[in-house]
């Protein structure tokens, strides 16, 4: 593989066979000046009906029979069930029984639970993976290089963008269905597998050739009161038994963290976006679910409250406190790709303003303009970051892939200020490297990284710099919290790696490659 | 002079359990989830101790993410107390 090294000097594949030629990584909007071609525009491909064509069958075989499915195709699932998601293993057990080879598996993401991929990977049912992450024996199996063609990992608007592009080609999508018609409309906001949003299946929907509508849960026509995914888009409609588990699908609600370095880090964090002067009226923001980040938004609500300011969007992934925020005013709308909990998900049909948007609407830096170039402010969490602010959020200290990028380097980019919250070390292990393993997100567009220590803000950020210094801040120089941290935990060796074995590209969201993930030795 | 097998530390996370034992000759073994990255750091100060007081033995660590600070203590603790009653404070 030949490979070359993009300005982050990280060396990545000028090709992957199998798969395609890759540009390396320039900078976060180098695509503005790049020469791009759209794909050539086709109309949509026809599929005359006669009236009231009958589209349910609960034969699982005969539903792929009919979709056309070929081995060395491609196929999509998005990952809206989370952890009780029973679609991508009740579909590849069947494709699998029916003699597939060589599937090109292009999930929205993976859940943490689906373990049996990686036995799916070893069958040879599927030799090509794209996919925002990769966990648990799924990750192992990639790191030890049982897949020979290297995975190719994507932000969700740079797999809206692939996909859109023509980078990915859905053949078949398999679209869990938590309550559905028998014409296909199909909703996640009902029906004992609720989710919530179906943000990631929406664009699925419209791109795949065949679109195969699973579900346990057919309602009477016409599905209302609201329809996330139209039926003229939809095929087939799968009749199976359960499309998931629901006490693994709606969680209970995602509390904030009690943990006091997670609290420390959280208010240094609100401090900053305080000095930042962007908390103001009309602004927008967003939060993931996890550790210091939700707890920030604790902050940034008694804040809005305080001071009487009414922001004008959330956006992301939807966790139960931001719904409450919305529900007690403190925003205008929230704009959900992915709901996290059980408490979001019947609120879209309760909230007029709760807005069920999908992935190329909420990420996708080609199409006309997307939410996440609309923000203001982003906490976002990091597995390392570097002293040149590149983020990891994908390899463990160990060099194996463990994590998910997700929105991350979507909302990095888009947002005017994002902020990084991790503890300073974890498990003995400093969060501050000299080098990421896996850059995932571009140092470029990081305002700061914020730890239970203090605040390191991007030195590309003068205006960052001067407001925190005026606010007071605890602010100090990546390379000097770096230090500081080493002398309490010892510093790291690098993981032991075989660099002359990729197993995944991490691709950024423009299509040029940030970074490459080796065999671990 | 290590004279009896003796431990310090814990299996608790963020801290490490230490065993020093008796034996002709030094040698350290090392496990735990930070071994891809600390393994180096962790010999270099478990030999270090072991040479400031001439002693040889065997010594285990089991590393549940403890930081520097602690694993130096513990090591030092646990090489304290196999030297018995009449050992040297390290």
């Amino acid at each position: 593989m030949k490979m070359i090294k993009n300005s982050l000097a990280r060396l990545v594949p000028e090709e992957i066979p199998g798969v395609g030629k890759f540009e390396p990584y320039v900078s976060p909007f180098a695509y503005l000046d790049r020469k791009l071609t759209s794909p050539a525009i086709k109309s949509r491909p026809i599929h005359p009906q006669a009236p009231r064509h009958d589209k349910v069958t609960s034969d699982i075989k005969r539903a792929i029979e009919r979709s056309g499915l070929e081995s060395g195709m491609t196929i999509s699932f998005h990952h809206h069930l989370r952890g009780g998601d029973a679609v991508i293993p009740l579909i590849l057990r069947a494709l699998s029984d029916m003699g597939f080879k060589n599937l090109t598996l292009a999930p929205s993401s993976l859940p943490d639970s689906h373990d049996f991929v990686a036995d799916y990977i070893r069958s040879g049912l599927v030799t090509r993976l794209f996919s925002s992450g990769a966990r648990g024996e799924v990750g192992r199996a990639i790191s030890n290089g049982e897949i020979e063609i290297p995975v190719v990992l994507r932000s969700h608007g740079g797999r809206a963008r692939a996909i859109e592009q023509g980078d990915i080609a859905i053949d078949v999508a398999f679209l869990g269905a938590p309550a559905c018609d028998k014409y296909g409309n199909m909703t996640g906001s009902a029906g004992r597998a609720a989710c919530g949003s179906l943000g990631y299946a929406q664009l699925d929907a419209r791109y795949a050739r065949h679109v195969i509508a699973v579900t346990d849960n057919i309602m009477d026509y016409p599905l209302r009161p609201r329809i996330s995914i139209p039926q003229y888009l939809v095929d087939q409609v799968l009749l199976v038994d359960s499309i998931g588990e629901a006490s693994k699908i709606a969680t209970g609600a995602v509390k904030i963290s009690r943990n006091p370095v997670d609290l420390k880090t959280a208010r240094n964090a609100f401090d900053l976006l305080k000095a930042s002067g962007l908390m103001t009226n009309g602004c927008s923001f967003q939060v993931g679910a996890g550790g210091a980040s939700l707890a920030v938004a604790a902050f940034v609500k008694d804040y809005m409250k305080e001071n009487k300011i009414k922001g004008s969007f959330g956006l992301g992934g939807m966790s139960g406190y931001m719904i409450e925020m919305l529900e007690e005013g403190y925003f205008e709308a929230m704009l959900d790709v992915q709901s996290f909990d059980k408490s979001v998900t019947d609120s879209m049909t309760r909230n007029p303003n709760h807005i069920e948007i999908d992935v190329s609407c909420y990420a996708n830096p080609f199409n006309k303009g997307c939410a996440a170039h609309n923000l203001d402010m982003v906490i976002l969490a990091a597995l390392e970051i570097d002293t040149d602010f590149n983020v990891n959020v994908q390899t463990g200290h160990d060099g194996v892939l463990r994590g998910a990028i997700g929105g991350h380097p979507d909302t990095a980019a888009g947002a005017k200020c994002a902020v990084i919250v991790a503890p300073s070390f974890r498990g003995g292990v400093p969060t501050i490297k000299e080098r990421v393993t896996t850059v995932c997100t571009p140092g470029e567009t990081i305002g700061a990284f914020v730890t239970e220590r203090g605040v390191c803000i991007n030195p590309r950020r003068e205006d960052l710099i001067r407001r925190a210094r005026d606010a007071k801040l605890p602010v100090k120089d990546i390379r000097e919290l770096k230090a500081e941290i080493e002398a309490l935990t010892g510093v790291p060796d690098k993981p032991m790696a075989d660099e002359s074995r990729v197993v995944a590209v991490v691709e950024n969201r423009d299509g040029t490659l940030l970074d490459s993930v080796y065999k671990v030795v | 002079m290590i004279i009896k097998k003796a431990q310090a530390g814990s299996l608790e996370s963020s801290d490490c359990l230490v065993t020093v034992e008796p034996a002709d000759a030094y040698s350290m073994s090392y496990s735990g989830q930070n071994e891809a990255i600390f393994k180096r750091r962790t010999e270099r100060i478990a030999l270090e101790v072991a040479e400031r007081l001439s002693a040889s033995a065997r010594v285990s660590i089991q590393d549940q993410g403890a930081i520097e600070v602690t694993l130096r203590a513990r090591i030092e603790t646990a090489f304290e107390r196999a030297m018995g009653d009449g050992g040297v404070r390290v």
